[in-house]
Order: C-alpha cells, then structure tokens, then sequence
C-alpha cells in the first residue's frame, strides 16, 4: 500500500462566468520515504494539489471529485478539526515564506512546544528537550540558547529551518514541501536540500516537493511529475524525465534551462504560453504549441499512457492507433 | 583607481564605477539610542567597488542575497545618491548630469528593468501608455501617431502584437508581463540596461525566452547590460564577465569561461559548489557553512575568513584588494601568496 494515494482528484472554483477547472482529474501516489517532485509551468496547478492534500484548500476552490488516502484513509472528506490534527500528526507543510508559518509574537520555543505538545503525549519539559532536538537536526547551531529567540533574530535560511523542524514536530509520516527554498539563497537553498535528504533517509519521511526549479529536483526527487495547464502530462524516475523526457512540452522545459558549461548562443524555447483555465483547448491542453501534434491532439485529450522509454506521458504520440489515424 | 584594475578594453568603457561605497545609516531613533547607550549604527551596502563595462558587453553580479548588487544597480541608475565615489557614464560624471539642466539627454540612455513585472507595471493604465511613457517624458516623438507608430514597433520587438497595446496589465501572463517591461525599457532607446533579477518571478520555460530575447535584442542594437541573478546557470549563460560580490565588495572580477572553469577565490569556489547537479553525477554539493555575516558588524580584514578553510592571521587583520591574477581580478590574500593550491 502506498503511504499517499491520489486518484482522479479535480479541484474546481465556481465563478460567476462558470466553474474553472483547475486540477483535471490527476492520480498519483507516494512511497514511504520517497521524495515525489511535482514540476510545472506556474498556474498549472502545483500548489492546488498541494493544498488539496494538506485539507487548506481556499474556498471558493473545492475538491469536486476524486479521493485522496493516507496510509489507506480516506482524508480528502475529514471534517476541519480532525484534518487538522491529521496535518499536524501525519503531515506535515512548508511553504516559500518562513513567515507564513512562524508567528512572529512568539519565541520559537513557545511555537514548537506547543506544537509537540498537541501532537504527542508528552510533558512540557519532555516538549523542550524535543524541539531543542528538532533544531539540532535541522542545522541550527546552539540550539539550546537560540531557541529562546523570536523569528525575526534568525536569517532567512534559519527561518525556512525552524519552519521545516515545526513540520517535523509530531514525526509526520508526509512532508508537503510548496517551494522551500525559492525565497533562499544558493548557498542556503543547498543546505535546506541536505537536511531534507537526510530526513527521508533517516525517517523514512515521504516529500512531495514542489519546484521549478529543476536543480532542486534533479538533486533531491526520486521521482518526478510535470504538470501542465491542471493535469500530470508526464510521471517517471528523475533520471529519465530529466535525461529522457517523452512528453513534448517536459522535452521543451529540459531543453530551455541553461547549463553551466554548456556554451549555446540561444537557449531552446517553447513559443507561447500556457491557456488559461477558461481558454483550454479542446484535445491536449498542449496542442498549440506542440511541434508533434497530431490529429488526433486537436480532437481527443489524451491520458497517461506508457512510453517507448520509461516514463508514462498524456501524449499521443505513444498511441499506435493514434499515429496511425 | 589604480590602474591593475583595469581590465584591457580594446573599446571605451560605458560605464566606469570607481571606490563606489554606499552607507545606509540603520541607527535606532535617536532617543532610543541614547536611551540604550547605543552607538550609530552604519551598514556599509557597497564599500570601494570599482568596475567597469565596455560597450556592448554583458557584466553579471552575483553574490549572497544582501551582498550589495541590487544597491550597485539604483547607484548606476541614478535612483540612489552614492556616498562617495565616482560613476562615469560615457565619461561624464553621472551624478553631475543628471542633476544638470538637460539632464533628459542623458537619462534617456539607460533604463532598468526589475525582477518583479507585477509591481513595476501600473495596473490602472493601459500597455500602450505604459509603454509611450518614457517617449512622452522625455519628449522623443513629435506627434500621437509618432507615438502609436513606436509602440506598435515596440510590442512587435518583444514579440507581442500592437492589438495587444490596448490591453492592460492583468490581462497578460508573468512573462508577457516581463516583455512589456522590456518594451518600455527599450522606448527611449536607450544603450545600457541594468537588469535586476529580470527573469527569478518566471518559470524556466518563460526565462529561456526572455534571455533569448534579451540576447536578441542587445545583438540588433548593440545594448550594454548590467545583470543581476542568484542564477549560476542563466549568468554563465548571458554574461561576459561578471564580478562575485561578498559583502559590499568585489572578491573576483573574470571572464564568464574562466570564472567557472578556474574560479580562484575561496567564495567563488565555495558558491560555484553550489550549483545543483543537473548531471546528476553523484557528486555531493558541499553546502556553504557558517551564517552569512552581520553586515552592520562585519568581520575584521577579509569579510569571508569565518567562512574561508585557507584563513590566516593577515585574513584577520588586513582586507584583501583586488589585484590581477592570470587575466582575472582576485581580491585574496591566499591567492596572491600563492597558497591555495
Ligand atoms: N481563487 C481562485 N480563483 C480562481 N482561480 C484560481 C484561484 N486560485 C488559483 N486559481 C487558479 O488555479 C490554477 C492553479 O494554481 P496553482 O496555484 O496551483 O498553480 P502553481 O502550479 O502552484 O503555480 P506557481 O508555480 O505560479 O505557484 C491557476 O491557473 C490559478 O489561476
Ligand atoms: N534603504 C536601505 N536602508 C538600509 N539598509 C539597506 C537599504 N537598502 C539596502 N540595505 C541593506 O544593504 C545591503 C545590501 O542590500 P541589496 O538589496 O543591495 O542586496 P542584494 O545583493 O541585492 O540582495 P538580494 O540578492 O537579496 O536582492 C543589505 O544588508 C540590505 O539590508
Ligand atoms: S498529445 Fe499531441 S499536442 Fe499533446 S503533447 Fe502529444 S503530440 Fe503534442
Ligand atoms: S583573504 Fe584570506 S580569508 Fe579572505 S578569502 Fe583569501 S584566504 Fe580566505
Ligand atoms: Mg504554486
Ligand atoms: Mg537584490
């Protein structure tokens, strides 16, 4: 059983011109200890998947279909209060800004503890030792003193640490990490990547690491998911999605990042952009600027199917009856 | 500036920086000072940075967030008054001109394009006017349909369509956004743009076409760029040469192939490590260790000898300068001693 199932999960937002679909029907799931990188063009509904498994879905947006299990449990219909105690115990979240996530009233020892103390059966003084721990663990140096600081002592990149040790509180079994290092320098950006390798390692901690960063992901990610314009378009092993990408537009994303040491005078470029949510194009979302397509693309969507390589891909191109057309 | 530091242009500099220092005074109130006991406190942004660009040339600044880069590109531009030092745009004291009384002729030369194509456009007004405002400031067309003829030109160099003109900002996605700034940028003809960060708010697949764009753009009409990124990649990718920044001062100054083929600094070599490994060769990233230092106290001598594996006891007492070394500029003790190999 996977730790983290996602199947057929659609995310829609009612307007007063009709109802967006943002999230079209995706299906994913996510070993114990594997770090599942979920990549994509902005707007193609990363943070939406994001949300919808931590339970911070914002209204107007709701889950219209689909079901989403933890370690077998349904938690995509849990009333607010016992997700929450689901998103503290079993998931844990970090998010670009630090500061989204830390109060800045409080010292961090206040935010930890009682953080601990929610989650597990522990007494206050038991509480402390822990969260001096927890900081241990994420690289803060003198713990022990630091932690009576309030958030505003620390650095950016002590922040983003102090932000994933309060994820790390109740021992979660899923890390939902939204652009952890994006709002970090390179050279703090590289650290917060190490501690959570060694956490996966170590604690057998899934992560669902969502990027755009391919760096980040190359580095980091066991696995990962290309979304665009709602739907996963392509899901494999890092090594094959990054060395030998199938979809069209993953080809065209690998191809446009710039490479120390790779002297090119033009940068490899996808024309256009992506459609907005209430101008998708009927057949693949990615038929206009799709060098490849096909008939069938300008008629028909495509779902995951499996490859000539490794990855599954939403293409046609990897349909015989549809070349064939 | 001594003339070490000069790095053999064939052609005239456009711009030269020389001893630029900028001083922020980050004091508390002055009666909580003297409440507190509290001395004035002077956080030196940019600290005796001398470099220049040639005509035509990409020169990147890289360094840690905080290091001083996006204070060097208001100075240039004139947004931000220096301390003390000097900046010589084609020669003339820039300072000096643009508070003068034609001070148009000159500022329509440069132009800056930020990082962040969300707050830099005015969401009330149209892209046509967006873009026709530096025309109208600075008097450049005679009549409207002068105007209207340029900005349709415009909209069709950054690759959008003149019926796009009478949209407005919303309407448009990050990158679309991005090249309506470069439009408006470029509407003054200007020969020197100071890009900060243009493409970190875009995804990768919109960045690649930005750089092309810019690429583009400084090939057809002989732009000079100064650019800003915490981007290794995309900086070797558009840069000729380019300065590594570390604490309001320059500690290297290369060409972009020998900076990241022979970085010589110990910074420069400690961030280059930090590039992720799209190779994914298995190579471990040595992660950066130590914090960043306070820049309102900063270490004694060279800023990085907390951090720098090859300190001494002169790291600790005397600051570095840059000083020439096989083509490049180093600012190191180590290096001109000759004991970091
Ligand atoms: N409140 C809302 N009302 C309508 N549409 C929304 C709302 N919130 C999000 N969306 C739409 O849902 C889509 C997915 O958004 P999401 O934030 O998940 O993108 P993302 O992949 O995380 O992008 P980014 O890389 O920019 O963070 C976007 O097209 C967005 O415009
Ligand atoms: N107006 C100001 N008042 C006081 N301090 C300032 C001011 N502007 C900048 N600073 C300080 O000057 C230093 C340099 O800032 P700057 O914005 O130039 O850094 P940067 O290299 O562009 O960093 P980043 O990569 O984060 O953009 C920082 O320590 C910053 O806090
Ligand atoms: S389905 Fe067709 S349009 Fe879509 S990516 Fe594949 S070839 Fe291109
Ligand atoms: S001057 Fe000394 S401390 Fe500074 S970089 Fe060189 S060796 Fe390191
Ligand atoms: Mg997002
Ligand atoms: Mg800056």
């Amino acid at each position: 059983m996977s730790l983290l199932e996602v199947k057929n999960l659609r995310v829609e937002f009612p307007t007063r011109r009709g109802t967006l679909l943002a999230i079209d029907d995706i299906s994913f799931s996510i070993e114990p200890g594997e770090v599942l990188g979920v990549v994509g063009e902005s707007g193609a509904g990363k943070s939406l998947t994001g949300a919808s498994i931590i339970g911070l879905l914002e209204p107007p947006g709701r889950i219209a279909d689909g079901k989403i299990t933890l370690e077998g449990e349904r938690i995509d219909d849990l009333p607010y209060e016992k997700m929450r105690h689901v998103r503290g115990k079993k998931i844990g979240a970090i998010f670009q800004d630090p500061l989204t996530s830390l109060n800045p009233l409080y010292t961090v020892s206040k935010q930890l503890t009682e953080t601990i103390l929610v989650h597990m059966d522990m007494s206050q003084e038991q509480a402390r030792k822990r969260a001096v721990e927890l900081l241990d663990e994420v690289g803060i140096p003198a713990a022990e003193t630091r932690i009576d600081s309030y958030p505003h002592e620390f650095s950016g990149g002590m922040r983003q640490r102090v932000v994933i040790a309060l994820a790390l509180c109740a021992n979660p079994k899923l890390i939902v990490a939204d652009e952890p290092t994006t709002a970090l320098d390179v050279s703090i950006q590289a650290q917060i990547i190490a501690i959570i390798k060694r956490l996966c390692k170590e604690h057998k901690t899934a992560v669902m690491l969502i990027t755009h960063d391919m760096g980040v992901i190359a580095e980091t990610a066991d696995r990962v998911a290309v979304m665009y314009a709602g739907r996963i378009v392509e899901i494999g092993e890092v090594r094959d999605i990054i060395k030998d990408a199938k979809h069209p537009y993953t080809k065209g994303l690998m191809g446009s990042i710039p490479v120390v040491g790779h002297d090119v005078e033009v940068l490899q470029q996808i024309d256009g952009s992506m459609p907005r949510l209430n101008e998708v194009p009927k057949g693949c979302a990615f038929n206009s600027r799709c060098p490849d397509a096909i008939n069938k693309c300008f008629v028909d969507r495509p779902d995951l199917m499996q490859t000539d390589g490794l990855s599954t891909a939403a293409c046609w191109l990897y349909s015989k009856e549809a070349v064939n057309e | 500036m001594n003339d070490d530091i000069k790095q053999g242009f064939e052609v005239k500099p456009l711009l030269e920086v020389r001893d630029l220092t900028k001083y922020f005074d980050v004091s508390k109130p002055w009666l909580t000072r003297i409440l507190e006991k509290q001395p004035k406190q002077i956080l030196k942004a940019v600290d005796g940075l001398s470099f220049e660009i040639g005509k035509g040339e990409t020169f990147s600044l890289v360094g840690e967030s905080g290091c001083g880069k996006s204070t060097i590109a208001k100075l240039v531009v004139g947004l931000q008054r220096p301390s003390n030092g000097e900046i010589l745009f084609d020669g003339q004291d820039l300072n000096k001109a643009i508070t003068s009384k034609d001070s148009n002729r000159i500022r329509r030369r440069w132009q800056m394009i930020f990082q962040d194509p969300f707050a830099s456009l005015n969401p009330r007004w149209r892209v046509n006017d967006i873009i026709s405002e530096p025309i109208r400031v600075f008097k450049l067309a005679k009549s409207k349909s002068e105007i209207n003829d340029r900005v349709d030109k415009l909209l069709t160099q950054v690759g959008l369509s003149p019926a796009d003109g009478n949209k407005f900002p919303h309407e448009f996605s990050g990158g679309q956004r991005q090249r309506i700034s470069i439009a408006r940028a470029l509407s003054s003809e200007p020969e020197f743009l100071v890009c900060d960060e243009p493409t970190s708010a875009l995804d990768v697949s919109v960045q690649a076409q930005i750089l092309n764009l810019m690429k583009d753009l400084q090939r057809r009409l002989g732009l000079t760029y100064l650019f800003i990124s915490h981007n290794l990649a995309v900086v070797y990718h558009v840069s000729d040469r380019i300065g590594v920044m570390y604490l309001g001062r320059l500690c290297e100054v290369a060409t972009a192939s020998d900076l990241f083929k022979n970085p010589q600094h110990p910074y420069t070599q400690l961030l280059l490590n930090t590039i992720p490994d799209m190779e994914m060769t298995g190579i471990k990233r040595d992660p950066v260790h130590g914090e960043v230092p306070n820049p309102i106290d900063p270490p004694s001598g060279c800023a990085f000898h907390p951090r720098c594996p090859l300190a001494n006891d002169r790291c600790r007492k005397e600051t570095p300068q840059l000083q020439k070394n096989a083509g490049s500029l180093i600012a190191c003790h180590a290096v001109e001693e000759k004991r970091n190999v």
